[in-house]
């Protein structure tokens, strides 16, 4: 049983949990390092990166700018080629969706692909309260639902375990023999999903992409499953946020270009799946295709003209591998399903700033996600934008050896920057004061405290010291200069 | 400007002001080297950006209104901060979208705002102040300065011409110190963590020094070293320019 619910707030807690865990902390540097530098050396073979990034971001404007639009054409295209659209404002009417496809095909367990949003709903533990065994087939996912644990990063779920990690788990849950050889644990699970593969009725995956124009979904992966969940059950359903969206077949050239190299640095997956409506007379292919449409948060994301951009992503998971908190803190740590700066972006606004307020505030605003984002999404610009929404929006919590609000704080820095003599005062103030702090010593003419009072100061002196001002600050010193 | 002394106004930073005043008299030492007449208005406290950057808008709104009619009398304004020029040039048009009159006089500061490196090899054609230094440098490219102002090559020119320094490459160099303005103090232990990272990059590179162009980042990692006591000195950029070893 997986964890569920929104523990966003609680993104302190686990941060330092995830940095105290030397284990995961390499697993974490590794791993991001190396699709870090996959990508980089994937995207330096293509020339004119830079205009397809800029095509894709346009494409993804012109498609949030006009979804209604984009939207309908889709529904209309998906049920002309014989597929069966649904709406789904929230997780609840998504799940209650495939619940019914599911027992209207009379099946008891569906095979599944890996799926962000599916994640999102909380797809697996509202089928199995209905009695419906979920079976994830990707081998990240399968490592993820063993361990009872949630993606730990969008592409890479199980980025977190090792393969000793995944060793001592199939040993424990498949009561496989125990190898930490990479390509054997995959046969491992390659022999467990098989066969179920072999029955399965029904079939849910995502989709990368969804193409208005022919009501075609799109998947890319690695290791076939999709293929197999998406044609060999009866029924297939797929889930697609409704920023999923791309306005014409000819568009999937662009993003498909990107996604690859951006997300593992290939040019291509292994496999990409192009569906388009369930088989036709004589061919093969699932019976039935439905179309799952979801909302969950998405539209208000949409409503707000600034923070629409946040809808571009196409989930390839880069600014996850190049961000320096994330690398630290790791993916749980976030509290729900996205991770990393898109995930501090999109989070917020999907479940509500109220219940994700502090995401917004962890990053150090570096701007090294914006740079990698194949859709050029100003991240560290929203962030900046989202913190003033939670400030506005959410009281902060108290925190212990706090003597003013940070509200008040700041209210009482601005009363005081706008007064020269007072920012003045309050320098030689600091200087007076300082000698009653436990001095670190010194490196010649600098000073240095070693344990700062009140919060947030004494936060600085956890883990540095704290330089004490100059004796003489540069206003005074100006006077000699100039003369 | 050639034939005329340009006329600088510095914008010495709060941090700068209370925390590294030696470095600004660097700064206005260098900049009358190289022929600028540099003035300095003591009404200037902030930019305004600690309010800016966790979120109270209206707070950070209040002090920078300030600053944009300080500087009027001169040709350009130059500040030893790649941050607290972010904060005027990219930010401040932001903060002032909605006020047209504010946002155009935003908009003229931005034209004459230059950071320390980039004023004096773009406006100022300077590359070689005569400095000698005989160390093995490396240099940390503060994330403002680097993605939002894209000066990459004006602070390694000017160090690459000080004479008998080695400047050696920094792995990760673009990788963030773990400062981040407020996420210090919010996040002190990623913070410190990422911090961590810089400096054993750094010592790995046998670095003796690491050079930087903001006071944030460096108040922070040579904050970190004096705690861990490592072998290695934070130095200001305008510092090193006038070293003679």
């Amino acid at each position: 049983m997986s964890e569920t619910g929104v523990h966003s707030s609680a993104i302190h807690e686990r941060a330092q949990k995830a940095m105290g865990d030397a284990h995961l902390q390499e697993a974490y540097r590794s791993s991001t390092l190396r699709l870090y530098s996959h990508r980089l050396h994937a995207i330096g073979q293509v020339p004119g990166f830079e205009p397809l990034r800029e095509r894709a971001r346009e494409l993804k404007r012109e498609v949030m700018n006009h979804l209604d639009v984009y939207l309908a054409q889709f529904a209309d295209s998906v049920e002309r080629e014989g597929g069966k659209v649904h709406w789904a404002r929230t997780a609840e009417e998504a799940c209650s969706i495939v619940k019914e496809i599911v027992k209207r095909a009379g099946a008891d367990e569906v095979v599944k692909s890996k799926s962000m949003v599916g994640e999102e709903i909380e797809l697996n533990h509202a089928l199995e309260a209905a009695g419906i065994d979920p079976i994830e087939t990707d081998l990240g996912e399968m490592i993820v639902q063993l361990s009872g644990e949630r993606p730990a990063h969008i592409v890479a779920p199980a980025i977190h375990k090792t393969r000793h990690d995944v060793s001592d788990l199939f040993v424990e849950k498949l009561h496989s023999e125990r190898t930490e050889d990479p390509e054997q644990l995959t046969a491992i699970a390659r022999k467990t999903l098989r066969e179920i593969f072999a029955r399965a009725g029904v079939g849910v995956s995502g989709a990368n992409f969804a193409v208005a124009e022919t009501g075609t979904i799109v998947t890319i992966e690695n290791e076939g499953n999709i293929r197999l969940c998406t044609t060999a059950p009866r029924v297939h359903v797929a889930l697609v946020g409704i920023e999923k969206i791309i306005p014409r077949f000819s568009d999937l050239g662009v993003f498909l270009r990107l996604l690859g190299r951006s997300a593992t640095g290939q040019k291509l997956t292994s496999y990409t799946s192009i569906l388009t409506g369930p088989r036709r007379l004589g061919e093969d292919g699932p019976d039935e295709m439905h179309v799952v449409l979801i909302d969950n948060g998405r539209t208000g994301a949409l409503a707000d003209e600034k923070m629409r951009e946040a809808l571009y992503c196409i989930r390839c998971g880069a600014c996850l591998n190049t961000c320096p908190v994330y690398r630290k803190i790791g993916g749980h740590a976030y509290g729900w399903v996205y991770s990393g700066p898109i995930g501090a972006l999109i989070t917020p606004q999907f479940v509500g700033i109220n219940q994700a307020r502090e995401l917004p505030f962890a990053s150090s605003l570096c701007g090294a996600c914006r740079e990698v984002c194949p859709v050029k999404i100003n991240i560290p610009d929203l962030l900046l934008h989202l913190r003033g929404n939670a400030q506005e929006r959410v009281p902060a919590t108290h925190h212990a050896g706090e003597v003013v609000s940070e509200r008040k704080g700041m209210r009482l820095w601005a009363w005081a920057m706008k007064r020269p003599w007072l920012f003045s005062l309050g320098g030689a103030a600091a200087r007076f004061g300082i000698r009653w702090l436990p001095s670190a010593g010194g490196n010649g003419a600098q000073k240095w405290i070693s344990r700062l009072p009140f919060y947030p100061f004494s936060n600085w002196t956890r883990g540095r010291d704290f330089p004490a001002p100059d004796p003489v600050p540069f206003r005074k010193r100006w006077e000699k200069l100039s003369s | 400007m050639a034939n005329k002394s340009p006329k600088v106004a510095l914008f010495i930073t709060c941090l700068g002001d209370q925390f590294y005043p030696k470095v600004g008299e660097s700064v206005v030492r260098i900049l009358r080297r190289v022929g600028a007449t540099v003035t300095f208005n003591p009404q200037q406290t902030c930019c305004g950006q600690p309010a800016f950057n966790t979120g109270f808008r209206d707070e950070a709104r209040e002090v920078a209104v300030r600053n944009l009619d300080l500087f009027e009398d001169a040709d350009y304004v130059v500040a030893p901060s790649g941050s607290c020029s972010t904060m005027f040039r990219v930010f401040y048009p932001e903060l002032f979208e909605h006020e047209p009159e504010l946002l155009q006089k935003a908009e003229r500061l931005r034209g004459r705002f230059y950071e320390f490196s980039e004023f004096l090899v773009k406006v100022m054609k300077t590359e070689d102040l005569g400095a000698s230094f005989p160390h093995r440098v490396a240099y940390h490219d503060s994330c403002h300065l680097l993605r939002e102002l894209g000066v990459e090559t004006e602070p390694r020119k000017l160090i690459k011409a000080v004479k008998g320094l080695e400047l050696v490459d920094l792995q990760d160099n673009k990788v963030c110190c773990g400062f981040g303005g407020t996420f210090s103090v919010k996040f002190p232990d990623v913070s410190v963590a990422m911090a961590r990272d810089k400096l054993r990059a750094a010592t790995d590179a046998g670095a003796e020094y690491l050079v930087a162009n903001d006071a944030g980042c460096l108040m922070h990692l040579a904050g970190y070293i004096h705690r861990e006591k490592l072998p290695i000195q934070t130095l200001h950029l305008a510092e090193l320019l006038e070293r003679h070893e």
